[in-house]
């Protein structure tokens, strides 16, 4: 008995907050035959959204989560289910005033208005309740609001049945789903098998296990996050709606206190992290509640009790007020933070939306519906995709070790630089002993553990003294060291050797290699072999995809290399645009090769006295690569910089590493180079030469011509946003890349601050400064330019304001500094003429 | 007035059991533990007579290690103190749960004025220890009672027995068993949570007893598969409605 239909264009499995609202936004595009599946009754079939708190607050220091959330509260409010009611994150330790600061700052840098610094006398004019003496201050956001998100899915659904685009059936149990040639073919259930080009999975804690069946990885947990709900509470006898008092985060203790009726919900993500698997969460029949509200552990609350009784004495010390409800509710966790979103690497058309909460659902359905439909969210959704995770942190191992490193920084005061403790030493670079050796100070990206600087290195600050720019203030100078300066200032005099281990490298081949990438570069790849090209990539709205290198090694042969972090998505997407026919294929080398720079003014002496080969300055031009002989190894050798000194990367074979380093460290001795660290490489000798980089200054929201980089000339080949890339040439940009400098570091108190980026850019009026298309000017990417002695910040600015000299404003931790444009578009403020490269 | 209350961990399912592969238990792996509702009203009884008469509400229970959560959740709303007769996890048949207790009725110092139990347990409804104590104590005992007063040392006890309400009145020391209707059981406040945790709590081993019933498999009964009937809507569902209340006998 087949009570589903046979065929769809989509399968949304899941009818949650993200499920109806994908259901939705693929009927609002123009998609039709969509069935949607749930093994729960409607409305609410038991996952997490059922239990949610449903609160938002909207200032989040990830620009992609605040962009999602802003969305998702404009569709909540368009639905008449959205109740402002404000929000305050309180503190209890200066810490957390300090911290409460920085996300004022990032409120304005996303866009987010009215939200200030009270004091805890504020605190109790705004929710009366509270012991104003354990608290120092508050960050009040007007616009904080709870939501209901049941009702929200609901009418989403219903409005896309009403398109004539949706059949949603409940109590309907997927079995199984067939893939076929790479691609998904079938979603098979208890009441009969759907037919259907795409699926998408939205079923939360349940998705990994869905993903299974087809072969496809989410990596997602599922988390308690406890909750009880006490009451009646005599001073809200009299509230008539869901809220009218602000929701309280008591951010210090990891818990939050919310109005409900005349009920307060107490929430916590201080206890200890309960993680289980997807196969541990019963079915709707077999739970005492609802399959994802477990029963509540009074144990893990213990503490929590205390310090909300604390905070709200008049209410939490009532003995009159009575837990009516306590859960431990689950949610979705994911290794990083971030939520999962997209195609599967493993599986054409298996989409999801996971690890997604009530606070960002309908933005998540909308991007996602955009990226299906369109090809292309309007949102930057890079640091969601599920395409980012590299095999080894699809491990439940890893998955389980981050998450719950993760989960008591729920509220927590996480530094950007922060670096994980758990799950460390996983991807290890050939010469990790000598580095060791060298006092490598380790910092991981994607399982590659990377020298960032070198202790060995701490001879030179004596010897470059100031020029370091020490840094007093700790958290300026947390996860950083002046040894970084002090090796750039090194590398500019003799040479630096650089551990590249963690770029992502894949080969393309096969007799179409070359129209592939033609497709995905915008500059033009059919050179010689030999060249090596440095190319943006675009989405289709002509904005950044990636940037990468490219070198074509034969004619029907292309190496791209690209850094790790973003490695994986860059590789499912030239993948995508491979033939069907299969006359192009991608191969994964980044576990096979290894690669070692060696830049400065001594770097080609360096390497001509281990290689007979010509590494003269007409014999192995810039821009291009050739394999070499360096003693008994074979390597390929590319000369590019990213640190604006003259150098190559050099790339063997993973096994060949440290012999090839062992070479390099021995020549390089009696030229005085020595080991450099990551922070050289990624911040200080990037910034000086004005070099972007993908998810900083290049995003999907901003285009070539805005970020300074187009060509004079432009290849005659069509390319994936070519079209768009062509209008954005035609006129004007309206915002423009610039490097600016700090004027003055000093604070009210005297010290020294130094930015780190994400911090927002004012007029000197202390204003906003917004484009003409809504675009916040905030710090891209900031650090140390040790060669000018100042400190760069790389920012967006309205062209009109885009002027050399210009006078700005950068607001830093509730202070402003003063700021000054030196540099308009690519043009680096250190040798300009790249005379250092070209050497 | 000192009263003792009793109490039996069990566990909170939802609609549809699973057991263990031996079909000797069921699969608390997704479940929690509670209390019997009935024994919810006990507690309440207890917590109630001791804020109108003073003294103290001790609660007793045999059970695992984990039963110290029951015991915690039931001090917080108001008991004094707990006694844990600690088992290694098995069940203890009706006779030697009795014995058990009675052991440690004996050995308190409190002559207790009262002991209540709730009517049955929500697992094994057995009712069967409460009157088992009672005897053994040598104390009356009043089963199933939905009202009760105390005055000058008599225990007023009414109860229902089919349209009958049944009145008794003893002496205490005395035994009763509640069940629902007798009071509205309260929830834990915050501040009881965090008294509860500094209550005292004596664990104790019973003396072990060989069981003279043994539990050989369980199995789930079957479900009722049918389910709600909807017998129409609006006013034509009016005549089977009417069939309905006369087969129930509401109506005549």
């Amino acid at each position: 008995m087949s009570t589903v239909p046979s065929k769809a264009k989509a399968v949304v499995i899941g009818a949650g907050i993200v499920g109806n609202s994908i259901a939705y936004h693929l009927a609002r595009l123009g998609w039709r035959d969509l069935v949607q599946i749930d093994k729960g009754p409607l409305p609410n079939p038991g996952g997490s959204t059922g239990h949610a708190s449903n609160f938002i607050f909207p200032v989040d220091h990830s620009k992609e989560m605040t962009a999602i959330t802003t969305e998702s509260v404009r569709q909540y409010t368009e639905l008449g289910t959205f109740t402002q009611c404000g929000g305050i994150e309180v503190a209890r330790t200066p810490e957390r005033m300090q911290e409460l600061q920085r996300r004022i700052s990032s409120g304005k840098s996303w866009g987010i208005e009215g939200s200030r610094i009270v004091t805890s006398a504020e605190v109790k004019e705004l929710v009366p309740y509270i012991d104003e003496t354990v608290i120092l201050g508050g960050f009040y956001t007007p616009g904080v609001g709870v939501v209901d998100s049941l009702r929200a899915g609901t009418l989403m659904r219903e409005k896309a049945v009403e398109m004539g685009a949706l059949q949603t059936f409940a109590n309907i149990e997927v079995l199984g789903m067939d893939v076929e040639n790479g691609r998904i073919k079938r979603v098979r259930t208890d009441h009969g098998d759907i037919e259907a080009e795409y699926v998408v999975i939205a079923t939360g804690c349940w998705s990994p296990r869905l993903a299974k069946m087809a072969g496809a990885s989410i990596p997602l947990t599922p988390a308690v996050h406890q909750m009880k709900d006490i009451g009646p509470v005599p001073f809200f006898a009299d509230s008539r709606g869901d809220i009218e008092w602000p929701i309280v985060r008591d951010m210090d203790t990891n818990m939050y206190e919310r109005q409900h009726g005349t009920g307060l919900e107490v929430g916590s993500y201080a206890h200890r992290p309960i993680l289980y698997t997807p196969e541990d969460i019963p079915s709707n029949a077999t739970a005492a509640l609802s399959p994802t509200e477990f029963p509540f552990t009074q144990d893990d609350f213990d503490i929590q009790d205390e310090h909300s009784l604390e905070l709200m004495p008049s209410i939490i010390g009532d003995e009159n007020v009575r837990e009516k409800y306590a859960i431990n509710g689950i949610l979705s966790l994911t290794p990083d933070g971030m939520p999962i979103l997209g195609e599967t690497p493993e599986v054409k058309g298996l989409w999801t939306a996971s690890a997604v909460w009530v606070k960002e659902g309908p933005g998540t359905g909308k991007s996602v519906a955009e990226w299906m439909v369109l090809g292309q969210s309007e949102i930057d959704l890079h640091s969601s995709d599920i395409a980012r995770f590299h095999e080894h942190q699809k491990t439940t191992y890893h998955v389980k070790a981050r998450t719950a490193e993760g989960f008591n920084k729920t509220y927590g005061i996480v530094h950007p630089s922060e670096q994980w403790e758990s799950n460390r030493n996983v991807r290890l670079s050939p010469f990790y002993d000598q580095e060791k050796a060298l006092g490598a100070e380790f910092f991981e990206t994607v399982g590659w553990e990377r020298p960032f600087w070198y202790s060995t290195n701490s001879h030179l600050l004596e010897k470059f003294g100031d020029k370091v720019m020490p840094r007093t203030a700790e958290w300026d100078s947390r996860w950083w060291s002046p040894i970084i300066n002090a090796e750039h200032l090194q590398m500019r005099e003799t040479a630096g050797v650089v551990d590249l281990s963690a770029f992502a490298l894949f080969d393309i081949t096969g007799p179409s290699a070359l129209s592939v990438v033609q497709k995905c570069a915008v500059r033009q790849m059919d050179v010689a072999v030999g060249r090596v090209v440095y190319t943006p990539v675009l989405g289709e709205n002509g904005g950044f995809k990636s940037d990468l290198t490219i070198m074509r090694l034969g004619k029907d042969h292309f190496r791209v290399v690209t850094g790790g972090a973003h490695g994986m998505a860059d590789k499912k997407w030239f993948s995508d645009q491979c033939p069907e026919d299969g006359s192009a294929q991608v191969f994964d080398l980044t576990s096979s090769y290894t690669t070692i720079g060696v830049w400065g003014p001594k770097a080609r002496e360096i390497l001509s006295s281990i290689t007979t080969d010509d590494f003269s300055n007409a014999g192995f031009k810039f821009s291009t690569c050739r394999v070499v002989e360096f003693g008994p190894l074979r390597v390929l050798a590319s000369r590019i910089s990213y640190v604006g000194d003259l150098g190559w990367e050099l790339y063997v074979p993973i096994e060949q590493g440290s012999k090839l380093w062992d070479l390099i460290w021995e020549a390089g001795k009696v030229h005085g180079m020595i080991p450099v660290g990551i922070g050289v490489y990624g911040t200080t000798g990037r910034l000086e030469k004005s070099y972007r980089a993908y998810g900083a200054e290049l995003e999907t929201e901003y285009n070539v011509v805005e970020a300074g980089m187009q060509t004079p000339k432009l290849k005659e080949q069509d390319f994936i946003g070519k079209a768009a890339h062509l209008r954005h040439r035609e006129s004007a940009p309206v915002t423009t890349l610039c490097s600016l400098t700090v004027d003055d570091h000093t604070s009210s108190t005297g010290e020294k601050r130094y930015m780190l980026g994400r911090e927002p850019i004012l007029t000197l009026e202390g204003g906003p400064i917004t484009d003409s298309h809504g675009r916040r000017s905030y710090v891209t990417s900031a650090g140390s330019a040790p060669s000018l002695g100042k400190h760069i910040l790389m920012t967006y600015l309205p062209t009109e304001l885009a002027v050399m000299g210009a006078k700005f404003l950068v607001e830093y931790l509730g202070e402003q500094y003063p700021v000054t444009v030196a540099g308009v578009g690519a043009a680096p403020l250190f040798d300009p003429s790249n005379e250092r490269i070209l050497a | 007035m000192d009263v003792l209350v009793c109490l039996k961990r069990v566990v909170l399912a939802g609609s549809t059991f699973v057991l263990t592969p031996d079909s000797r238990d069921i699969d608390t792996k997704h479940l929690g533990f509670g209390i019997s509702p009935h024994e919810e009203n006990a507690v309440e009884a207890g917590v109630q007579l001791v804020e109108q008469m003073g003294g103290s509400l001790t609660l007793l229970t045999l059970g695992p290690t984990d039963a110290e959560e029951q015991l915690r959740s039931q001090l917080a709303i108001g008991a004094t103190r707990g006694i844990l007769l600690e088992t290694e996890g098995e069940d203890w048949d009706p006779q030697a749960t009795a014995a058990a207790l009675v052991e440690a009725i004996m050995a308190e110092e409190t002559n207790f004025d009262l002991l209540i139990f709730g009517a049955e347990s929500a697992d094994s409804a057995g009712y069967q220890i409460h009157i088992r104590v009672a005897h053994a104590l040598g104390r009356p005992i009043v089963t199933n009672v939905k009202s009760m007063k105390i005055e000058n040392g008599i225990a007023q006890c009414e109860r229902v027995v089919g349209t009958t309400r049944e009145l008794y009145e003893v002496p205490l020391p005395a035994v009763i068993t509640v069940r629902d209707g007798l009071n509205i059981p309260r929830y834990p406040s915050v501040p009881g949570r965090i008294q509860a945790r500094k209550k005292p709590i004596d664990h104790k081993k019973p003396t072990p007893r060989v069981p003279k019933l043994e539990k050989v498999s369980l199995s789930v009964a079957p479900s009722n598969t049918a389910g709600a009937q909807i017998l129409g809507s609006g006013p034509e569902a009016v005549p089977a409605l009417v069939e309905v209340l006369k087969t129930i006998g509401i109506l005549a």
